[in-house]
């Protein structure tokens, strides 16, 4: 039996025990298979009725580099990262250090012991494991690949083992995963006990992690956002779709290649009821999307932030021309190619404002899965609605990472809105017809399609000014028209885009916090984190832009508004101060920009320091407090 | 140029297409562009070219990019839709427009600056994927609306009317054409409407991507001694290899040529195309003995003119895509939306 590294201090070191709730870390090297099984770990958990949600954190690279899977194992059901690492297994030489040094003191490390490591490479708080992963691998199997990969499942195994993951329920996952493939389902199978014996008889009762079989799940669904922003498309009617390949956007479109060539064919004749481009740029991207919208498709693109700044001269023209355009930004970390895989919302700005010119667009902030498939529908009805380009914009967590979501809905009375469209009978009816004139007083004009008539509603479309009819004008009192008229639409749209969600904290307080988008469940976690310290905090979930009329009111109603984001600059502050002429004291900053997702404890830490130092803690509370003490 | 609104009285003996329309029914605004433009005589000859063929003149789509050439759609078939969209980007939102409804006929007016520069890739794009539409770049070596700058397609050698010769080897978009896959390739002079109409009028009815590069003498900047582009320099080096007879199906065929000398080719919707062979040695449905030939005769200074090539059995962006025969802007939701019963499917396979 091995030696546990570090035994001396066993004694006196605190031992993490915990119950379904804990944080494990998977330390690996990608292009080495470990992510099917890191992903049998998180899945064989939720099929014990405990909510999970597991992280990627990977490199813009295919073979050689460190990635890392994380995975929040919450009964409570908490969905955001918390922060620390109760258990790392170590399966990354490269990255060993700063993995071990990550663990949360009497937390744990896994680690492969084949090889012998000095005792300087541990530390004296932690519990270490050690199980032969390569010795035991290699003793089974010849083949070199087979090694590598069947090695993960082998620390799957000894890890189910010491978490008392069920057997029956891994060997189901295995059975489904490998349904048409029974040599490996046998070779995969063969592994995990493998693993799983050498833990039973070395290791029984080394982990004071344990998963206990739960129903805490419901009918949710474990779905990557990406998946379900495409499934939205789908189900939102878009029939062309034409995308650039990028991370971490391009499982977006290959989603909605997927779901189209099962649920689009015309069961008849074979034949598409869809058209999707893979263009030779992001600038082509929003091209086809724009012509395509212009001629009453619906259309969309997905893209990340390099993408959208290729595409701003084009999300201008369809800003003044007034074209429907839908484009589901992932952000990842920025600017330039910044950190092409790793997680931001520092788009805000560029997205809110793109384009020369005075210029603002509908930007939709999804939370998670669920909400990438309502808002990837919604951005298609108001992009129609509006005629103009809307943002859904989502992010490299929520669209690359399965997370337990509730399950999709469609009402099948449900119709598209395509919005303020003249057909042939209206025309004939003799109503007038100006291309960008406000007959409704919304600053929403009527268009026709190209093709409804031979002599009437057929109109000129160009980036340059024009009169209310479309002809051409550079006349200031037709500019001044037009751009108010814009102005006026954006304000319609502020009543159509999905409201703000809010929650009270019971009992009243003077402070708020202002969130939106992936921050959402880590969020929800600090603010119950600040409740057990009597820190209240009312909060508003931002889910679009126009601000709604009761992002203002929330504003007014509190002394102090936290505005918390992942990004630098606070582009959210900014253009809250901007839009709705706050004053820019009112509004504190929560910023956590390093490219990992926001943690519970981070904001959990942030927002209680900003309270306490700046004596911010209810009176009330404290007089209450304070009698309760004496 | 003219500030005067168009006249609204017909002249009543103007005649009439089958559909009953004149040629007037298939102009648009009055042109902004300098007196002599080639662009305008382009304008011209399509709109001859509409008539002729009896197109509905709103089902046609026109899309541009921007520059002199780019304007000109407004100065056809007002009862057009059309699109003035951004510098060298019209080949992806006729992409886009086109794969939305199939059932339109596309009309793109390009230039040498909005496709050989700035539009080069989207260009490039457009023709390998084979959109169903008829591209014209109005050619004249300049930029004009920027005042006479060289663009890509100015040959190496020719002087600006400033006095500047330009060192950089030019695109010859049809060349490129040629390489990515068009399936009709024409080149015309503006000045030269006989032989423009009817490479038109085939551009239009052939279902696949048609690039018609047609040189167009700048009037302003590019029209002197030392300019490859001018209506002179063209006259002189012009090289027919062809002339084109497009015959729509309603036509009789006369015998006008002897046997050997015309090359027909029957075209889908029942019309057909004669080919006069000016160029006896010169195959235009032949993709690798065209081009050649057109290099060498190139190289050697002629302006080469005529239909340069044809695939007859051409393919385009909706056959490879597989798309329904319905538009798909038309679909609605009982075609687009799969429905309440797949979604629950579809949930319960992520559980």
């Amino acid at each position: 039996m091995p030696e546990e590294p570090g035994a001396s201090s066993r004694l006196i070191m605190k031992r993490l025990q915990a119950e379904n709730d804990f944080v494990v870390k998977f330390a690996n090297v990608n292009g080495s298979g470990s992510a099917s099984a890191n992903e049998l770990f998180a899945k064989s958990i939720l099929r014990m009725g405990v909510p999970v949600s597991p992280r990627n954190i990977f490199p813009s690279n295919i073979q050689g580099l460190p990635t890392w899977y994380e995975v929040r194992v919450s009964g409570a059901g908490h969905l955001g990262r918390r922060g620390g690492v109760d258990l790392m297994v170590a399966m990354n030489p490269q990255t060993w250090d700063k993995d071990v040094a990550e663990i949360e003191p009497g937390g744990y490390l896994f680690y492969d012991s084949s090889k012998p490591l000095p005792p300087s490479r541990f530390r004296d708080d932690i519990h270490v494991i050690g199980v032969p992963l390569t010795e035991l691998t290699n003793a089974r199997y010849d083949d070199a690949r087979e090694r590598q990969l069947l090695k993960n499942i082998v620390y799957l195994g000894a890890l189910a083992a010491m978490m008392s993951i069920e057997t029956t329920v891994v060997e189901t996952l295995l059975a489904e995963q490998y349904s048409r493939k029974p040599q490996l389902l046998a070779a995969n199978r063969e592994a995990f006990h493998l693993g799983h014996g050498y833990a039973r008889t070395h290791w029984a009762d080394a982990l004071g992690l344990k998963v206990r079989r739960a129903d805490a799940i419901g009918e949710r669904i474990f779905v990557d956002g990406n998946a379900a922003a495409a499934l939205g498309c789908v189900y939102g009617g878009a029939s062309v779709c034409a995308w650039y390949p990028i991370t971490p956007s391009s499982s977006l479109a290959e989603a909605f290649q997927k779901y189209c060539a099962e649920l689009r064919v015309d069961p008849a004749s074979g034949a598409h009821r869809f058209a999707i481009v893979q263009a030779e740029d992001e600038l082509a991207s929003i091209g086809i999307v724009i012509g395509a919208g212009w001629n009453g498709a619906r259309a969309f693109t997905a893209t990340s932030g390099p993408g959208v700044s290729l595409m701003t001269e084009f999300i201008g023209l369809a800003y003044f021309a007034e074209i429907p355009a839908t484009i589901i930004n992932v952000q990842r970390g920025g600017p330039s190619t910044g950190m092409p895989t790793r997680t931001q919302q520092s788009d805000i700005l560029a997205c809110a404002y793109a384009s020369h010119g005075d210029t603002k667009h509908p930007l939709l902030w999804p939370e998670d899965p669920h909400e990438c498939f309502e808002f990837a529908a919604a951005a298609l009805d108001l992009a129609d609605r509006l005629q103009t380009p809307v943002f859904v914009m989502t992010d490299l967590d929520i669209g690359m990472n399965q997370r337990l979501t509730k399950p999709f809905h469609w009402d099948d009375a449900r119709r598209y809105d395509r919005g303020k469209v003249m057909t042939t009978a209206m025309l004939e009816s003799g109503r007038v017809f100006g291309r960008y004139l406000d007959v409704d007083g919304d600053g929403i004009p009527y268009r026709t399609y190209p093709g409804t008539h031979p002599t009437q509603g057929a109109f000129f479309t160009r980036g340059t000014s024009r009169n209310p009819y479309a002809v051409y004008s550079e006349a200031g009192p037709d500019y001044l028209y037009n751009m108010e008229r814009l102005l006026r639409k954006f304000d319609t749209a502020k009543t159509l885009v999905p409201a703000p969600v809010m929650l009270d904290a019971a009992g009243g307080t003077r402070f708020g916090a202002i969130f939106f988008g992936s921050t959402s469940p880590a969020m929800r976690e600090a603010v119950e984190l600040l409740a057990d310290d009597r820190c209240r905090l009312d909060t508003l979930r931002l889910r679009a832009f126009p601000f709604p009329d009761a992002v203002l009111e929330f504003i007014d109603a509190h002394e102090v508004v936290f505005v918390v984001e992942q990004n630098r600059d606070a582009q959210m502050r900014t253009l809250l101060i901007n839009e709705l002429g706050i004053d820019p004291g009112k509004l504190m900053s929560v910023l956590h920009y390093d490219g990992t997702p926001i943690t519970a404890r981070f904001i959990h830490r942030e927002i209680g320091q900003k309270m306490r130092v700046l004596g911010m803690e209810p009176l009330y509370d404290r007089v209450v407090n304070d009698r309760r003490g004496a | 140029m003219t500030y005067l609104a168009k006249p609204l009285m017909h002249h009543p003996s103007l005649p009439r297409n089958s559909l009953g329309y004149t040629r007037r029914d298939y102009e648009g605004k009055i042109s902004t562009l300098c007196a002599g433009c080639g662009h305008d005589s382009i304008s011209a000859a399509i709109i001859q070219a509409c008539w002729e063929l009896a197109i509905e003149p709103h089902r046609v789509a026109k899309l541009s990019g921007i520059g002199c050439s780019s304007k000109t759609p407004d100065y056809l078939l007002g009862n057009s839709h059309g699109f003035n969209s951004v510098h060298g980007r019209m080949p992806s939102v006729a992409t886009g427009a086109n794969l939305a409804n199939r059932d339109l006929i596309y009309l793109g007016i390009s230039g040498d600056g909005d496709s050989a520069s700035i539009g080069f890739g989207q260009f490039s794009h457009l023709m390998r994927r084979g959109v169903n539409m008829t591209y014209v770049v109005e050619n004249n070596g300049v930029y004009g609306l920027t005042k006479g700058q060289f663009s890509a397609t100015a040959d190496s050698g020719s002087k600006s009317k400033y006095g500047g010769v330009n060192r950089d080897a030019p695109i010859d978009l049809a060349s490129i054409a040629f390489q990515l896959g068009a399936t009709y390739i024409a080149r015309g002079f503006s000045g030269d409407k006989e032989q423009l109409v009817p490479l038109i009028m085939g551009a239009l009815t052939h279902p696949g991507a048609a690039l018609l590069d047609v040189v167009s003498p700048c009037v302003a900047f590019n029209n002197h001694l030392g300019s490859t582009k001018s209506y002179d320099y063209v006259r002189e080096h012009n090289e027919a290899l062809n002339r084109l007879d497009f015959i729509t199906g309603r036509a009789p065929i006369e015998a006008r040529y002897a046997p050997g000398e015309t090359h027909e080719v029957d075209l889908h919707d029942g019309s057909r195309l004669r080919l006069v062979k000016l160029d006896a040695a010169y195959d235009p449905t032949d993709r690798v003995a065209a081009q050649r030939h057109l290099l060498a005769r190139q190289r050697s200074g002629e302006v080469v003119t005529g239909l340069l090539f044809l695939d007859p059995e051409p393919e385009d962006l909706h056959r490879h895509l597989n798309t329904v025969a319905t538009p798909l802007f038309a679909l609605g939701e009982d075609e687009l939306c799969p429905g309440a019963e797949a979604l629950a499917r579809i949930n319960a396979r992520l559980r």
